[in-house]
């Protein structure tokens, strides 16, 4: 670390240095760093070794297998250049009008349960945040779930959401809810039990970020807003929003992209009943591509679901980037 | 958990438990297993040495040991485990490690370990999977075993026995058959006033109007996932249905016994003998709680029914359509591929093979009918109830055809009969539509694999 400042700059890239460090880089300017900066690559080079064998390089070897008709095991995988996308572009093929009702499913999933998977967790940590006896207790209450597995609350929920024999029907007559609700059967019944199944499993994880972003706000600025005499809602609208900004940000991106890679619960919950209304994208390339060894299209598929992720990525980015300026 | 179609996936705590311990014991297997190390000093040049040359009846070669991989994770483990370590005890140069895990991982692993050179030397495997995992290359062609051990189709059930073959060739040796059975709660019968079980359509609708009459408001949950497809296929039979043409490049489940079949199977659910939206092994839960007096299932349900205190038996499928006809499913011993050729390792395990067949009865004790008509007709096997009661069907059972990929259409079916019994589409639209979606599928693969 003797050549501090010029590592810092080779880390830092271009965001603009703190004054300090510009202070220091005055001293060092027209110096070629001593290692030339092969110390930044060796710091970096373990995460850049795991990052090409399990990210990059199977990224591009997916885009190869895309453009093949490719089964693990035959000796010929044929090429067909941009035929599997023209397949899954086509809705009136089989694979592609499967593809395009998973990307809705996908769809209808990550849009009812991102807003409540951001608003609810938010109130808890708020909640939580407060001070009250057994404050620890709810928390880890409300984390609870979040460390049982996917194959676990997948079998719970299937039988308590159960049309005929679950609990939750049971009870639900009792208070005079219309007989034998259809929560894994029907729509619209199976979304609302997959986004709310997914909101009470997944609820504390985003509830724990939002806590933590919590307790970095500077206590001054809720007392310098008390004094000013802003209200509860002020104080909450203009301190701790925009101190929980990047924690927002993070937690919007994660949840969207968690929500549309959603599998699992509807894998075990719905089994993508009825029909394959409620079969995700995930859950179909898995099949085509494990189930029905069509490798080459499951590829395909999931260079148009990442595409689409890309493209709500950068909405969800430059919609931030907006407000910030604003 | 030895159902016919590899990608089941039916819930219930019991199998979880049940599979939980078994993927337990497979990673401790697994462990002890050591298999790479095995592989990479046994295959070689692959020389016939101390092979011994009666291929399939004995083995006098050197120590060998042999990955035995299946998907027995439900209450049929134990009774192969057993069988395995009786093997290992009467054969001291070859030792058997049975490896066991769900066969949905099952067939996702096993042809990637194959390709990799790290596969196991044998295994079982469902008759319908047969011709898409020789068309992969994942298990080797069998005919030389057969005709060495001069198995013949005349010991075997003919329908078991054929569905063996993918392009004249044998890639199986038929262990057992598992049709499905039309299971009642017999205490629900006798209160009824039905004296005998109802084994024509006629008596069939005259049963349930007497069990609802009786009180017994829903008496047969339809059930809109698993094993309603095998009820469907089951049907289409008996109307003189077949699931595809004769070259397997339409489906023709569409056709009007397919229609009637599965009409056969919504009017349960219209005329209210089941409730709406049965799903997730629902069906069979109220059984065993008494609130369903009817239910058709596979034989392996046998076993855990025995555990219960419910006033059950069991019957051969009632004919509902013009013929008889029952679905049902047949575990394949198989030998798999291998990168280098172990000629001690291959006859070892031909001899494997061969005894565990000519011990199927022990496996029958599991819930299963034998193939192997000497065994079937023995006065052991006539003595479990069951299994000799399903055994009946052996004339009239069919499997789908062998043709590589066929599951890939199998599962449009699956999906026609859940949104017909749910009531979202009407049987012959859903068929329709699973139909055409089919064909396509069909005509993909024949490219694929080769017509």
């Amino acid at each position: 670390m003797t050549q501090g400042p010029s590592s810092i700059e080779q880390a830092g890239g271009g965001r603009p240095l703190p004054p300090l460090a510009r202070a220091a880089r005055t001293g060092t300017r027209n110096r070629a760093p001593a290692g030339g900066g092969k110390t930044a690559y060796l710091f970096l080079a373990p995460y850049l070794v795991l990052f090409t064998v399990f990210v990059a390089f199977p990224a591009v070897y997916g885009l190869w297998v895309s453009f093949h008709s490719w089964d693990l095991l035959l000796p010929n995988k044929p090429w067909v250049g941009l035929g599997n996308y023209r397949t899954l572009l086509d809705p009136g093929t089989a694979t592609g009008g499967d593809f395009w009702q998973s990307m809705k499913a996908t769809a209808i999933f990550t849009v009812f349960a991102v807003p409540l998977l951001v608003v609810l967790p938010l109130g808890v940590a708020l909640i939580l945040n407060q001070k009250f006896r057994g404050r620890n207790f709810f928390r880890a209450v409300y984390f609870a779930p979040y460390v049982l597995g996917v194959a676990v609350i997948g079998v719970l929920w299937t039988l308590l959401l159960d049309p005929n024999i679950g609990v939750v029907n049971y009870y639900l007559e009792k208070v005079g809810a219309p007989e034998n609700i259809a929560w894994t059967t029907s729509l619209p019944w199976a979304w609302i039990a997959l986004v709310g199944v997914t909101v009470w499993w997944t609820l504390g994880y985003n509830a724990v970020i939002y806590l933590a972003g919590l307790q970095d706000i500077p206590r001054e600025l809720y007392e310098a807003a008390k004094v000013d005499a802003a209200s509860r809602w002020g104080r909450f609208r203009h301190v701790t929003l925009p101190g929980l900004r990047p924690v927002l940000v993070f937690v919007i991106t994660i949840t969207i992209l968690a929500s549309a890679n959603m599998f699992g619960q509807a894998w075990l919950i719905t089994g993508g009943a009825p029909g394959n209304e409620t079969r995700t994208a995930i859950m179909f390339i898995a099949q085509e591509g494990l189930q029905n060894f069509r490798l080459g299209t499951a590829a395909a598929m999931s260079f148009v679901l990442a595409f689409f992720l890309m493209l709500v990525s950068l909405v969800t980015f430059f919609f931030f980037r907006e407000r910030r300026s604003s | 958990m030895s159902e016919g179609l590899p990608f089941e996936r039916r819930l219930s705590r019991r199998r979880l438990v049940v599979t939980a311990a078994g993927a337990g014991a497979g990673l401790l297997l697994a462990g002890c297993g050591g298999s790479s190390a095995e592989e990479a000093t046994g295959g070689g040049g692959g020389d016939t040495g101390g092979g011994g040359g009666d291929a399939g009846k004995t083995y006098t070669g050197p120590n060998v040991q042999l990955q035995f991989w299946n998907g027995f994770t439900g209450g049929d483990g134990p009774f192969m485990r057993d069988m395995v370590s009786q093997f290992n005890s009467e054969h001291q140069n070859i030792d058997v490690k049975m490896v066991v895990q769900q066969w949905g991982d099952y067939y996702q692993k096993v042809p990637t370990a194959v390709a990799s050179g790290r596969g196991p030397d044998v295994g079982v495997m469902h008759v319908d999977t047969l011709a898409t995992n020789a068309a992969r290359n994942v298990i080797v062609p069998l005919d030389d075993l057969a005709s060495s051990l001069q198995l013949e189709q005349s010991d075997f059930a003919e329908t078991i026995w054929n569905a063996g073959m993918y392009k004249d060739q044998r890639y199986g040796i038929p262990l057992d058959m598992h049709p499905l059975g039309f299971y009642y709660n017999t205490a629900h019968l006798e209160k009824a006033g039905v004296s005998e079980v109802p084994m024509t359509r006629e008596a069939h609708d005259e049963a349930l109007e007497k069990l609802k009459a009786a009180g017994f408001d829903q008496p047969f949950w339809q059930s809109s996932t698993w094993p309603a497809h095998l009820m469907f296929m089951s049907l289409l039979w008996q109307f003189g249905g077949e699931l595809y043409n004769e070259d397997s490049t339409e489906a023709t489940w569409n056709s009007d016994a397919g229609v009637q079949a599965l009409e056969w199977m919504v009017n349960l659910v219209k005329e209210g003998y089941s409730p709406k939206n049965v799903a997730n092994d629902a069906d069979y839960i109220a059984f065993k709680n008494e609130k369903n007096s009817f239910h058709w299932d596979g034989i392996w349900q046998t076993q855990d029914l025995a555990k219960t205190s419910v006033p059950w038996a069991v019957a051969p499928l009632p004919q509902i359509g013009d013929q008889k006809a029952a679905w049902a499913g047949s575990h394949n011993l198989v030998i798999m591929r291998q990168r280098s050729a172990d000629e001690n390792k291959l006859q070892a395990a031909k001899v494997f093979l061969n005894w565990i067949s000519e011990h199927s009865l022990e496996w029958a004790k599991a819930g299963q009918v034998p193939a192997r008509n000497s065994v079937r007709e023995s006065e052991e096997f006539k003595a479990l109830e069951h299994q000799s009661t399903l055994a009946e069907q052996i004339d009239y059972v069919k499997f789908p055809p062998a043709v590589p990929g066929i599951g890939d259409a199998q599962a449009e079916m699956e999906q026609a009969v859940n949104r017909a019994v749910l009531m979202k589409q009407t049987p012959k639209q859903a068929l329709d539509q699973a139909a055409s979606k089919a064909k396509q599928l069909l005509a993909e693969n024949q490219k694929k694999y080769g017509a």
